[in-house]
């Protein structure tokens, strides 16, 4: 593997940046590997690197039945933050974050990473009354998040229309300062070229169809679309279509998939410095380093695989942007997606042993799933490799849904995530 | 945008009428007390959450006001056809058979 760096790019430019090699290999399945990887995904592609790097598992494939990050890595509208209002989803949110500061170095690729804050606005007394606590929680659990006035949020984000005859007044607003946005592909594409330099196989565009299980139960491997692949390990993490793989080993998990849409205007000069999330009008944006806004808002109502979603969900989400930002009301849009996303009854994720020996499952993420893949993919390596929860992923189990110990982000966000 | 046929209004129109109430013919069990922790946790939970052929229930909530149940493919989400609560599931084979 080529290590990026200054020089690296200075002595390239003599030669014209004819003679970059790829950055990891174009691998075809083995017969048989210590863990199988379903998904790759920034989560799968990540949990495949932190297992090489940090438990030194490094017979490991990671499968995908398109290319990598083509799933919901790069669907997202790449907001990450981490002021979760329940203790266990801030520690794990605010892990994520913490490995999210220095993640560049560390895969030396440049995730482009940007802390330029996170602020929700608050538009009703009930707003500031829930920012207020949820700030509170925050700080108790060595969170940053702060209380902004109107005044303040004006300073910090001088688009916001903070006139009070607004139909939506803006009375205050809750700061992340650490919070930000990244760039998805990157993500992707970094731990894709750090698990793989460390010998990790990565397979596109081949379709995992069943898991197959040995005769004692526990599980054997994966048939793909390439023949069946040996394995002592599997770890399912595939989003909105985790449900339908995991159903062929007999686990029904309680998920649904829904379109998530997002869209991005054409590309103006900078503008919005920071991203600002809106759960009264339920919508959020922000502007990427190409220049375009990246908005987006809930997900569709309905259940559905088709990656599209319907145009109701739009109208309102540029409903509720033109509100709270009339400059924008003129700005054309230059494309949309969906995503499918898997969603829990409790919007909390799922990282997790299953009840098959050897089967892990790393799913739910709902709407919020980006944010969470370092986080996610660290103590998914670490639960793999030992058999056990990390103590910061045993809170989400699947036997939650048995026990009824629910980490209710349903009820404590009531919006987005 | 979905066009949603209501059998009680005998009209199709747009989906912003409607409210989606999940998936159909998750039967409320008559004596709760009786069920083991996972049983309860099939009933609250737990969805075929298919890729395909899905049975669902909508509710006219801007019209009628009353639930129904739709038949719906979601990859293609394509409806296939609606019919009153209470109804049988329908057998989706012959259904299939016949819209083809």
């Amino acid at each position: 593997m080529t290590k990026f760096s200054g020089f690296s790019i200075l002595k390239h430019a003599f030669t014209g940046h004819k003679n970059w090699t790829a950055q990891w290999p174009e691998s075809q399945p083995k017969d048989e590997y210590d863990v199988v990887i379903v998904g790759a995904g920034g989560h799968g592609l990540g949990a495949a690197y932190y297992l090489a790097k940090e438990h030194g598992i490094t017979n490991v494939a990671v499968v995908d039945k398109g290319w990598i990050g083509g799933g919901n890595t790069g669907r997202n509208t790449t907001i990450i933050r981490s002021n979760y209002l329940y203790d266990e989803s801030a520690r794990l949110f605010d892990h994520a974050v913490d490995l999210w500061q220095g993640l560049s170095q560390e895969l030396n690729y440049n995730v482009m990473y940007s802390n330029r804050g996170v602020l929700m606005l608050a538009h009703t007394v009930h707003d500031i009354q829930s920012f207020k606590r949820h700030i509170h929680a925050n700080r108790l659990n060595g969170v940053d998040n702060q209380w902004l006035t109107t005044e303040e949020c004006k300073a910090f984000c001088p688009p916001l229309n903070t006139s009070p005859t607004a139909r939506y007044p803006v009375l205050g607003g809750a700061l992340q300062k650490r919070a930000g946005t990244a760039r998805h592909d990157a993500v992707a594409w970094g731990y894709a070229r750090a698990a793989a330099s460390r010998g990790v196989d990565i397979i596109q565009n081949c379709a995992v169809t069943t898991i197959r299980r040995n005769s004692n139960g526990s599980v054997a491997g994966v048939e793909t679309e390439k023949g069946f692949i040996k394995a002592k390990k599997v770890v399912v993490s595939a989003a909105g279509h985790t449900s339908g793989i995991m159903q062929t080993a007999g686990i029904n998990l309680p998920l649904e998939s829904y379109p998530l849409q997002a869209f991005v205007s054409e590309p103006i000069k900078p503008i919005f410095p920071c991203v600002v999330m809106s759960n009264a009008v339920h919508a959020y944006i922000s502007q990427s380093d190409k220049g375009e806004l990246v908005i987006g808002s809930g997900t569709d109502q309905y259940t559905s695989y088709s990656q599209r979603g319907g145009l109701p969900l739009i109208e309102h989400t540029v409903a509720a942007i033109s509100e709270v930002f009339p400059t924008f009301n003129r700005m054309r849009m230059l494309r949309k997606w969906g995503g499918i996303v898997d969603v829990t009854p409790d919007r909390s994720a799922i990282v997790s042993k299953t009840p098959v020996q050897g089967l892990y499952v790393n799913c739910g993420w709902g709407t919020g799933g980006f944010k969470a893949t370092p986080g996610a993919a660290h103590t998914l390596a670490w639960t793999v490799a030992k058999d056990e929860p990390h103590p910061i992923n045993a809170p989400f189990s699947m036997e939650r849904f048995r026990t009824g110990r629910l980490i209710d982000e349903a009820a404590a966000a009531a919006v987005a995530h | 945008m979905l066009l949603i046929p209501c059998p009680y209004c005998a009209e199709t129109l747009p989906e912003v009428e409607f409210a989606y109430a999940g998936e159909a013919h998750v039967v409320r069990p008559s004596d709760p007390s009786l069920m083991s922790d996972e049983e309860w946790e099939n009933y609250l939970f737990i969805r075929t959450n298919a890729k395909g052929t899905h049975f669902e229930r909508w509710r006219h909530i801007h019209g009628c006001g009353r639930f129904f149940n739709v038949v719906r493919d979601t990859v293609s989400d394509k409806i296939y056809m609606a019919y009153k609560a209470g109804e049988p599931k329908p057998k989706i084979d012959a259904l299939l058979e016949k819209q083809r």
